[in-house]
């Protein structure tokens, strides 16, 4: 469903941006990197209490014509940043929260392998990739597009 | 290949050293290491080592055959024997001695090696051409090589002629001893340390048996040995070799690869014989690897930490992605931490890859963590951490991270609820149904119309109070009591009746009609018999009011006689303008004829014709029977709910005259004095009656009072409806 699925770490450095490859992927680039102000926005707004009743996701982060970009913010501030195509309109926010949760899932597998350094970028190119599975999942949400 | 003819004695001697170096009992394939640990204790130079490898088209092979092997032999004996190393050599040079290995650690093998090519027909004391056992450097396995050395002559003993197919085929059994020290594979007769390459070299089968071919499937099948030091060193030359050795001899290459194939097949198959699977771990690997995990994690029930396994296997000197993914294979609960299990499943897969074996994208199921406790969950749910033993396949349901406790605990419950996160953004809009309780408000008028309101007769209370002024005239005060009680009573019920209806909006003009009944009940026509003069005492209208009030119970008891028809007369002919002939029927005989009444009286006719006929015909009746007893008729149903607001404003006069009324029987009160001088009795009679009189007033004057409260408050809730209906009047 997402046209482009973008990690991004606490200090704002991409670790894992993927998207359809049709676009231009500069755009989504972009896209991802004006939403990290609208999530510190949010977080600054919805920070004021206690961090573990901040909620994670974050909804709909902001519109454009042809796209919405949703986010969603781990406990260590580790975003999420998820492009999906206007015109999937049946997409629902229970299906982006859903989506989010099983990226998260899969971001706390690669944490977990020891030999991944944490703040190293996930790597999806390789015949060995780093985070195997990572991958997967997001060609997998990816993928029905269609 | 060149034919080689070899002697017996040769033949012999090389069937054994093919057998030893044949530690898979491959009876194709010798293990490369181990020929190039020959070659070396041959003490020959490396370059001729090398050109020994490449006569015999091994390095163009990429392995050594059987008849590669013979020929590198042979070649080892030519140039030991100091002859140049010519592929002719091999057949040309006749009587070669048999080639010498002389073992660099192990004296044996110098004994052996003498005692071999001493004693070529002793096949007993083969063995010496033995080299050190695997691992170089390992003087503490000195003993234990020896040991083994033994063993394998005894096993090697056994089969000269038929390399023994050791039950186990090409385990990887415990090589890491030479890694760690710790262990020696007490393996017995059928023990067969690996050699790194040997698995990588089997699939090329040897050209010499010709066997069928069999499937190529030997990647990743035949059990990696793990012996990384054999590895490491075997991995660059082997492969290169291997990698340029494969594009050359096509025919053999091709022939080799279906000997290869075939042989990988039988071996596999042996394998599979003995195990179902390629990839699983045999007992020795497997007590090996406990033992490492011992030396991390002494409790087997425990975990390894992941920064220790990363540790460890970063020894294996593995590239950290490919060591990334044996964790992400092994890692079965993806907790961050190896169980036992995993521990071995990682160091089996580490060894693999090792040994040239492509990681799997999926962990083996013979290296998946067995099952314990969790075979009863078949659910994949909450799986904890802790017990690290998870049945689940390697598609490890997303919510196992023990490692975020919190956020595994959470997500499980959000996975199961996600049908049940109904956010509420789609929350409908809350349509506000506040616009019925406007329509409660409006029902009421409706249901007040029906209750039929009984309210008095204007007639008839103005007979009331005319009989009363009557009997305050004649001494009547008894009936004018009652009678003036009687209007109180009807004042009420009518006022009870109007504030039944008090929701409504027209019940304003239904008590106002109720009020309005009384005054035009009260204002008495002047009975020309008693109290004319005060009746002309009225300069006003509301005076004339009074008089008629006053002079209403005096006619009272009157109507029924209908005696004084001049007065009807004289009303009659005031009030022939009117339309309604039994108006003017009732009220002459009610209404004296007094000119200063007339106006009152019209008014109050007036008032008469605009409210329903019906009732003043109503009225008229009763008033007639009203003659003969007291006032006892309460007000009829009167239908005055149609009275409309236009009523109101005679009303509001008819207050006024009921308030005249009550001036004409006050004003009744003064004219009864006058006749006190008269008689005594008469005045204290009167003043009785007058006393009465103050007290019904008073009380008429109470209860007029409350009906004003009763209509303001009426006014005011009607004022509350008239807002609440407002918004609606502009839908």
């Amino acid at each position: 469903m997402a046209v482009c699925i973008a990690v991004i770490a606490k200090e704002n450095y991409p670790l894992y941006i993927r998207s359809t490859p049709t676009e231009n992927e500069l755009k989504f680039h972009y896209m991802v990197h004006t939403s990290l102000d609208v999530v510190d926005e949010k977080i600054s707004a919805m920070g004021k209490a206690l961090v573990d009743q901040r909620e994670l996701y974050l909804g709909l982060l902001y519109p454009t014509e042809d796209y919405k970009v949703y986010g969603y913010v781990t406990n260590s501030k580790v975003k999420f940043v998820m492009v999906v195509d206007s015109s999937n309109t049946a997409l629902r926010d229970n299906e982006i929260r859903s989506m989010f949760r099983k990226l998260h899932n899969s971001y706390t597998d690669v944490m977990c392998n020891p030999f991944y350094n944490p703040g190293d970028r996930i790597q999806s190119s390789g015949s060995v990739s780093l985070s195997r599975a990572f991958d997967n999942m997001v060609t997998s949400m990816m993928i029905q597009v269609c | 290949m060149e034919g080689l003819t070899l002697s017996d004695a040769e033949q012999k001697y090389y069937s054994d050293l093919f057998s030893y170096c044949d530690i898979e009992s491959t009876k194709k394939v010798v293990v490369n290491g181990r020929v190039l640990e020959l070659f070396r204790a041959a003490q020959l130079p490396n370059d001729v080592v090398l050109q020994i490898m490449e006569l015999c088209g091994a390095t163009r092979l990429g392995y050594f055959g059987r008849s590669q092997f013979y020929i590198a032999l042979k070649l080892v004996a030519v140039a030991q024997s100091g002859f140049p190393l010519r592929v002719e050599s091999i057949n040309t040079v006749k009587d070669l001695p048999l080639p010498r290995f002389v073992a660099s650690k192990n004296e044996q093998e110098s004994r052996h090696a003498a005692s071999y090519s001493s004693d070529s027909e002793n096949q007993g004391s083969y063995s010496g051409v033995i080299p050190p056992p695997p691992g170089r450097g390992q003087v503490k396995k000195g003993s234990v090589s020896h040991d083994t050395v033994q063993a394998r002559t005894s096993a090697d003993a056994q089969e000269p002629a038929s390399p023994v197919v050791s039950p186990q085929q090409s385990p990887p059994t415990s090589p890491h001893t030479w890694r760690k020290h710790s262990r020696h594979p007490s393996g017995g007769n059928s023990e067969r340390p690996l050699a790194g390459p040997g698995p990588f070299w089997s699939p090329f089968g040897e050209a010499q048996s010709g066997s069928s071919a069999g499937d190529a499937v030997w990647s990743g099948h035949s059990p990696p040995p793990p012996q990384e030091n054999w590895v490491s060193f075997a991995d660059t030359p082997p492969t290169s070799t291997l990698l340029t050795m494969h594009p050359a001899s096509v025919q053999d290459q091709t022939t080799v690869r279906t000997v290869a194939s075939a042989t990988t097949a039988i071996e596999i198959r042996r394998q599979s014989s003995s195990y179902d699977d390629p990839w699983k771990i045999t007992d020795e690997q497997r007590q090996y690897y406990v033992n490492q995990f011992k030396t991390i994690q002494p409790d087997l029930n425990g975990f390894i930490p992941g920064s220790a396994a990363k540790e460890f296997f970063t020894k294996s000197k593995l590239p950290i992605l490919e060591l990334s993914h044996i964790w992400e294979l092994s890692d079965f609960d993806k907790d961050g931490a190896l169980t036992l299990d995993e521990f071995c499943a990682a160091f089996h897969l580490v060894v693999a890859r090792k040994n040239g074996y492509d990681l799997p994208e999926k962990l083996p199921e013979s290296l998946m963590p067995k099952l314990i406790d969790l075979e009863d969950s078949a659910d994949v749910g909450d799986q904890p951490g802790e017990v690290g033993y998870s049945g689940s396949p390697a598609e490890a349901p997303p919510s196992k991270s023990p490692s975020m406790p919190s956020l595994n605990q959470t997500w499980p419950e959000l996975n199961q609820s996600s049908e049940w996160e109904t956010f509420s953004e789609r929350s409908s809009s809350s349509q506000t149904l506040t616009q019925f309780d406007s329509n409660i408000a409006p029902a009421d008028p409706d249901t007040a119309i029906v209750h039929p309101v009984p309210i008095r007769m204007t007639p008839s209370k103005i007979h009331m109070q005319e009989m009363e002024l009557k009997r305050t005239g004649s001494d009547h005060t008894n009936p004018t009591s009652p009678l003036l009680v009687k209007p109180s009573d009807l004042s009420e019920e009518n006022k009870i009746n109007s504030s039944v209806k008090f929701a409504s909006g027209n019940t304003v003009g239904q008590q106002q009609a109720g009020v309005v009944a009384h005054p035009p009940a009260v204002p008495p026509r002047p009975q020309p018999s008693q109290a004319p003069g005060p009746a002309v005492h009225r300069p006003v209208d509301a005076d004339g009011l009074i008089t008629h009030t006053s002079t209403s119970p005096q006619q009272i008891p009157e109507q029924p006689n209908f005696a004084d028809f001049s007065q009807f007369e004289v009303f009659a002919a005031s009030n022939v303008n009117e339309e309604q002939d039994d108006e003017a029927e009732k009220h002459p005989e009610v209404l004296p004829a007094e000119k200063a009444s007339d106006p009152a009286n019209s008014l109050r006719v007036a008032k008469a014709d605009s409210k329903t006929e019906e009732k003043t015909a109503a009225s008229a009746p009763t008033n007639v029977s009203k003659g003969t007893a007291p006032l006892a008729p309460p007000p009829k149903p009167v239908r005055r709910r149609l009275k409309s607001e236009d009523e109101l404003r005679p009303e509001v006069d008819e207050h006024t005259q009921k308030t005249g009324v009550l001036a004409a029987v006050l004003a009744s009160q003064p004219s009864i004095p006058r006749s006190v001088g008269k008689d005594k009795k008469a005045i204290q009679a009167s003043i009785r009656r007058n006393k009465e009189t103050n007290t019904v007033l008073a009380r008429l004057n109470s209860e007029l009072q409350q009906q004003l409260k009763d209509v303001l408050e009426e006014r005011i809730s009607l004022e509350v409806q008239l807002e609440q209906l407002r918004p609606f009047s502009h839908l």
